[in-house]
């Protein structure tokens, strides 16, 4: 079923956590783990290749096509390799409202590039993101599983500086 | 100072933690309700209570427990919607992070109240760190007998699941949360069947917001009876209320229903009024989809009453002036936003949160951000600003799901409110293109 099974392998201690995750559904319901097992392959390989989503789906015993599109279709899944550290940026209504789009241009500046490109380095990718629902503590961005909120220029320059290191 | 269900001990040091939140009366709800009432006897006090639900429709939530199926032998699920992606509204995420217990144990007293042995909270993929911290809690409870098999000798066994999604807005949709559960793209299904009939693998399925089942540890305790004297007329008990914008204090607030919209905006209790040196031009009340409103119809209705935090008041005067309490996602704007701006950018965000299966969202939702686009750029025509109302007009009622109307809605009322604001963006390209240019034009601040 798939081509290259054994090209890609998750961790013993992944694998061991995708069970446990199969293992939360009635039986024959296995395909539920889907998105959450898709969420153990990005940390470990940081996006979704073919190879990748091939491997799952025989975890799961599904056909590679009901990961491909389930992969395409929600937006935190990374289908194209991607920087260390990928910034989500918001750029919904409320965050606007408190100069989103000012420090979002300031970012961009910085970084050298746009949204969907990575910095020449390999860091950072960056990502137009919708409301991530922290809009009262807005401007805001993510990094995996990290909010950096109440965003300025400043928190900008350190965050950047920080995870440059 | 107003009275807190949710809220009440969101500030203990710890309260994150089992322990903690066991000193401040926690889990005596499930005693109660497991030890000492039958599950009727729970779905009972949830109707008496008047609860409706929190996440953005405001349908009871007693009443649609009661809609269930219960075929024999066939499991029923209680699905918990975390998926909270409505802009402006970050209530769910606050509470859950803040004080996970509360909505733990409302799981627990909610499951046993419809027979769910097997439930789910689907948290939007974007909060992991928030799927953790249940999960941690699920630990706890579990480690004290409070979850899994037998619970406090009662015989009554309750497994809890936390599910991440993996970022769609459409997913807040109950049927397409269901399908997003059972590992599919998020599209909303043809209803009926209804979920109380078929809903998670094709069972009797309750979804329920993160509020109105952490409600439940209260109604239990005090009776539904007590809840319902909370708040006003049918809006039942307290709200939280997510605000943002051009205040001076954003942020979270629980509320009892009922409060006035000015006494929200301007007391120090809550938003602390519009940030200093400004006025309020508009207002939107209860999510990025609910109509927004100018100053004048936010603070009084159309007959010149007080408008208030409540269902009724806030819907008062229908569409024409007046709005939703949706989800209560309170977003302010004072004379420094563009009205114009805000509309193309709430219409991105629902063409990009568009399931692409009901032609009408697919392809208007894409129409409306196009025409808005040029509008704010200085390219539209005259002829733009009815074309926009009559695409919203089509897609609004006519598609599976309310994603469809969600979309219509902010531009039609945008333009009903602010046509003039449009129409100078048309007939003044160049003034409207320079940067942090805003529409100077006659209104009403208040």
């Amino acid at each position: 079923m798939t081509e290259s099974p054994n090209l890609v392998a998750f961790t013993p201690e992944r694998l061991e956590k995708v069970n446990e995750i199969i293992a939360r559904y009635p039986q024959g319901r296995q395909k539920s783990a889907l998105l959450p097992v898709l969420h153990v392959a990005q940390e470990q390989w940081g996006w979704l290749s073919s190879e990748v989503m091939d491997y799952v789906a025989a975890i799961l015993s599904i056909q590679p096509v009901e990961v491909y599109e389930v992969a395409s279709f929600y937006t935190m899944y990374h289908l194209d390799p991607v920087g260390k550290h990928v910034i989500e940026y918001c750029r919904t209504g409320p965050c606007c409202l408190m100069g989103g789009e000012d420090v979002y241009g300031y970012l961009k500046q910085k970084l050298g590039v746009g949204a969907g490109e990575t910095t020449a380095d390999g860091l950072f990718t960056l990502k137009e993101v919708e409301c991530l629902a922290a809009c009262g503590w807005g401007p805001v961005f993510q990094i995996r599983e990290k909010y950096y909120m109440n965003l300025t220029n400043e928190k900008v320059d350190e965050i950047i500086e920080d995870l440059s290191k | 100072m107003a009275r807190k269900i949710l809220t009440e001990h969101i500030n203990v040091p710890g309260i994150e933690t089992f322990d903690v939140y066991r000193k401040q009366g926690g889990y005596t709800a499930v005693e109660k309700a497991l030890k000492t009432m039958t599950p009727e006897e729970v779905v009972e006090e949830a109707k008496k209570s008047g609860v409706r639900g929190r996440g953005g429709a405001g349908f009871p939530m007693g009443m649609k427990w009661g809609f269930l199926a219960k075929p024999e032998g066939v499991p029923r699920y209680l699905v918990c919607n975390a998926d909270e992606s409505e802009p402006g509204t970050f209530k769910d995420h606050h509470l859950m992070k803040s004080i996970p217990h509360l909505l733990i144990e409302g799981m627990i007293i909610s499951s046993f109240a419809l027979g769910a042995n097997k439930s789910f909270i689907y948290v939007r993929g974007e909060l992991l760190y928030v799927v953790r911290i249940l999960e941690q809690a699920i630990e706890e409870a579990k480690a004290q007998g409070f979850l899994g098999k037998n619970i406090l000798g009662t015989g009554y066994d309750l497994e809890l699941v936390v599910q991440p999604g993996g970022g769609a807005y459409i997913c807040g949709e109950e049927t397409a949360l269901l399908e997003s559960l059972e590992g599919k793209r998020g599209n909303p299904r043809n209803k009926p069947p209804f979920p109380a009939v078929k809903g998670l693998y094709q069972s009797p399925t309750v979804v329920n917001n993160v509020e109105s089942i952490a409600n439940m540890s209260w109604i239990i305790n005090n009776g539904g009876e007590e809840y319902a004297k909370i708040g006003i007329g049918r809006s039942t008990g307290t709200k939280l209320i997510s605000a943002s914008g051009h205040i001076n204090k954003p942020g979270v607030y629980e509320i009892e229903l009922g409060v006035s919209v000015e006494e929200f905006l301007n007391s120090d209790e809550y938003c602390g009024g519009v940030r200093k040196g400004h006025h309020l031009k508009a207002l939107v009340a209860g999510g990025s989809s609910v109509p927004i409103l100018p100053a004048h119809l936010i603070m009084k209705t159309a007959n010149g009453e007080d408008r208030l935090m409540s269902y009724e008041s806030l819907s008062d005067g229908g569409f024409a002036t007046g709005t939703m309490l949706g989800s209560g996602g309170f977003i302010v704007f004072d004379e420094t936003a563009c009205i114009v701006r805000n509309t193309w950018n709430f219409s991105r965000f629902y063409h990009h949160e568009s399931c692409g299966q009901c032609s009408p969202c697919r392809e208007g939702t894409g129409w409306m951000e196009k025409i808005l686009h040029r509008i704010e750029h200085g390219h539209g025509s005259m002829h733009d600003v009815d074309l926009l109302v009559d695409i919203s007009k089509k897609i609004e009622g006519n598609t599976i799901c309310p994603l469809g109307d969600a979309a219509a809605w902010p531009v039609a009322s945008a333009i009903r409110h602010f046509r003039d604001e449009f129409v100078w963006h048309i007939t003044h390209p160049q003034e409207a293109t320079r940067p942090g240019a805003v529409y100077q034009g006659e209104m009403a601040l208040v």
